[in-house]
């Protein structure tokens, strides 16, 4: 269970979160839609605690752990996943060693073995296959030279391999065509259960019709303004959010 | 070593931040008196019963040298050397040349052991007298000459590879037992009066490795001469030379670390390639000796002359140096295309972190007709490391369809370090090819982010980034080496960020 209370935090000084407060249930996936400029990459950076996103307040738990205390890594470690809206270029680091490196780091902090090539090549061969991913994407460097549906599925293969017990999508559908969203909703939903929970940052219910969500929340100004069920995605889409948010303040 | 130094020792080790060889390994040495003059010259060659030629030779360059300036061109400072301040003879007391590894000091085996020099490689030093020559993981085993201060120490396999006809042994050695093949190369390509440090290591150098590969053989392991500096106040001098003969191929690595001290240490070594008609010569380096602590004190200067003679048609030499250590480093492995079609390669990484400075690079000479070359040049600076990439393309007329490439990217980690990249491209013919590209870049804060996303440290991240970085060149290393390297490359970079 992610537990954010009255969560503040600000970039350069500047106020953008001003007291969110929200539970993620484990096994739940919730979406988190807003206008632009709510705080949504936000909210995504300051629970994985990027550099340069300062909390002023509030408290983020993972099933009891403060995740505020940690060190991005540690917090990796401890089950937070981020699938970025971004995803960076490594130049001349090759994937599979990114990802065997990565999965392993988390192990070792786990307190599990570590995997070999031969054992990582076979558990990444087996996820690539469900995500329609071409072996070759292992050689190449870290999102070098990927096309954009290429990049937001070697986060879901990053995902898929690691194991969180809470992942944060933000923006994973920006830049996809209908066939990409698919997959990647397919590999989402794959990982669906007690022991995985979500939270799907987006601007558009388009994706939510692929990865329904438990709750949607709405974030507007550094709040979460309003909640609902899956149908507050669709009225949001035939309303905007103006109509939504006109209604809720 | 009694147990309570060796705990000491540790301790040290453990505390003393990242340089992890800098220890020191006590045992008797006999010195030359201090100071440099002609009677030290004198001493040396007669140290190493040398004939009267090479004393002449030795002499002319001292001549020479005491005429001469230091460089002052490099994007260097470190305050003058006194010359005189400074041993140049310093070799661990043993019998006459060790024939075999059961012969030669413990003291000194073990120091090697110590060193970390891969554990492939100590298998291989603890098995030379044992049982048989192939390592247990089936491997190729590697043939190693080990030089202590002035002297070579130990070499290993040399008897295998007799039976090729090949000579690895230290230059002394070559000295007396093959002087027709010392006394028509040396000096060839690195003449006693190229510059101020090639013409003090030409008067006083006292050992280094020689190799003679001989025509058409395939050198079947890898050759590697591992340098230590031990002692205080010396300078190391070492000179060597590989030469390959028609259609031959070698493979050489060298290896080098010093122990940690307060005062700077001279090391200015020469080294002398030549390749015959279709021979091919492969020169890595894996430099880490001493860079000084985190505020510049102590460390080598490492005032190198390195060049590689590409005198047959086809020929071909390739350098790949991965520099870590020194305090400073003024290096430039060249090569002078002669030959027909003849091929100069230069892979370089160099990281400059804390106070360290280096400027190095190559030169290619093109003379003959469709010669090529290629330049790839990854520098790293860190703390306040500056680093600067000089290099020479020169084209000359005759050199018809010639063709160059040359790429130089910096890395730069923090903001109080500089890069610098400084190249002299002379085409003097019509018909060559020049391409030279460029980049500096940092350290992305979204790139660290997303490793540590991901579940790796600061430190790994930061590892893996600059690994990434130089892929190019830590893949020309041979293998078991390129490893060593890429935890070289972390280790140098420890605290640099964050």
């Amino acid at each position: 269970m992610l537990r954010i209370e009255n969560l503040t935090a600000e970039v350069d000084g500047k106020p953008i979160l001003k007291g969110v407060t929200l539970e993620v249930p484990d096994g739940e996936v919730h979406a988190i839609m807003g206008p632009n400029g709510a705080g949504k990459s936000t909210l995504s950076y300051a629970l994985s605690g990027r550099e340069g996103y300062e909390i002023t307040g509030g408290s983020v738990l993972l099933n009891g752990q403060d995740l505020l205390d940690m060190e991005p890594e540690e917090r990796a470690a401890a089950g937070l996943f981020l699938a970025f809206q971004y995803p960076v270029e490594l130049p001349g680091v090759g994937n599979a060693n990114f990802l065997r490196t990565a999965l392993n780091a988390i192990r070792r902090t786990r307190g599990e073995p570590e995997v070999d090539a031969m054992q990582f090549l076979k558990l990444a061969r087996a996820r690539m296959k469900e995500l329609s991913m071409p072996e070759d994407m292992l050689k190449r460097g870290v999102n070098v030279g990927f096309s954009g549906g290429e990049k937001k599925r070697n986060e879901i293969l990053q995902m898929a391999l690691l194991q969180p017990k809470i992942a944060i999508l933000d923006e994973t559908d920006s830049g996809l065509d209908i066939d990409a969203l698919k997959i990647v909703a397919d590999g989402v939903n794959a990982m669906r259960g007690p022991n995985f929970s979500a939270l799907v940052i987006t601007h558009y219910q388009r994706l939510l019709n692929h990865i329904v969500p438990d709750r949607v929340h709405v974030l507007a100004d550094g709040r979460i303004v309003t909640s609902g069920g899956p149908e507050l995605a669709h009225r949001l889409e035939a309303e905007g959010y103006a109509g939504v948010l006109g209604e809720a303040a | 070593m009694p147990a309570v130094e060796e705990t000491l020792d540790t301790v040290r080790d453990a505390t003393q931040g990242a340089y992890k060889w800098g220890f020191e390994t006590d045992i008797e040495m006999e010195f030359a008196p201090k100071g440099l003059n002609e009677d030290i010259v004198r001493f040396i060659s007669a140290k190493k019963n040398e004939p009267s030629w090479l004393l002449d030779w030795r002499l002319r360059a001292f001549e020479a040298w005491k005429g001469m300036e230091e460089p002052r061109w490099p994007a260097v400072t470190y305050p003058p050397i006194d010359y005189q301040d400074a041993y140049y003879y310093a070799a661990p007391k043993q019998k006459a040349a060790p024939k075999s590894l059961d012969e030669v000091d413990p003291e000194l085996l073990k120091t090697y052991a110590k060193l970390g020099i891969p554990l492939k490689e100590q298998a291989i030093l603890a098995g030379v007298e044992g049982a048989g020559e192939s390592p247990a993981d089936g491997r190729l085993p590697v043939a190693i000459d080990a030089v202590f201060d002035s002297v070579s120490v130990a070499t290993t396999y040399k008897g295998r590879l007799e039976k090729e006809g090949i000579i690895f042994c230290s230059i002394s050695e070559a000295v007396q037992n093959h002087p027709e093949l010392v006394r028509k190369y040396l000096g060839t390509v690195v003449p006693h009066t190229d510059n101020f440090f090639a013409a003090l290591n030409s008067a006083v150098f006292t050992d280094g490795s020689f190799v003679y590969i001989p025509k058409g053989v395939r050198c079947p392991m890898e050759l590697s001469t591992y340098f230590r500096i031990n002692a205080k106040s010396t300078g190391q001098f070492e000179r060597t030379l590989i030469i390959a003969d028609e259609g031959a191929t070698v493979s050489y690595l060298e290896g080098c670390t010093a122990p940690q001290r307060d005062e700077n240490q001279l090391h200015a070594a020469v080294v002398e390639l030549v390749a015959l008609d279709d021979a091919s010569i492969k020169y890595s380096t894996v430099q880490n000796w001493y860079p000084g602590d985190e505020n510049g004190k102590g460390g080598i200067y490492n005032f190198v002359t390195k060049r590689a003679a590409c005198r047959g048609k086809r020929s071909k030499v390739s350098w790949t140096q991965v520099e870590t250590g020194s305090a400073i480093t003024w290096k430039y492995p060249s090569c002078i295309l002669q030959g027909e079609e003849s091929v100069g390669e230069f892979y370089s990484v160099a990281i400059t972190n804390n106070h360290q400075q280096a400027d190095t690079g190559t030169k290619m000479i093109h003379l003959g007709k469709g010669t090529r070359s290629t330049i790839v040049s990854k520098g790293i600076s860190a703390g306040r490391g500056q680093n600067t990439y000089r290099g020479l393309v020169r084209i000359s007329p005759k050199a018809k369809d010639a063709r160059n490439f040359t790429q130089c990217d910096s890395l730069l980690i923090g903001d109080l370090c500089g890069a610098h990249t400084v190249p002299y491209i002379e085409n003097r013919c019509l018909t060559a090819k020049v391409e030279h590209e460029a980049t500096t870049s940092r350290i992305a804060e979204d790139q660290l982010f997303y490793c540590r996303q991901r579940g790796l440290s600061q430190e790994d991240a930061v590892g893996l980034i600059v690994n990434g970085f130089c892929r190019e060149v830590l893949k020309e290393l041979p293998m078991e080496f390129a490893v060593e390297a890429q935890k070289l490359l972390q280790i140098s970079l420890e605290g640099s960020v964050g």
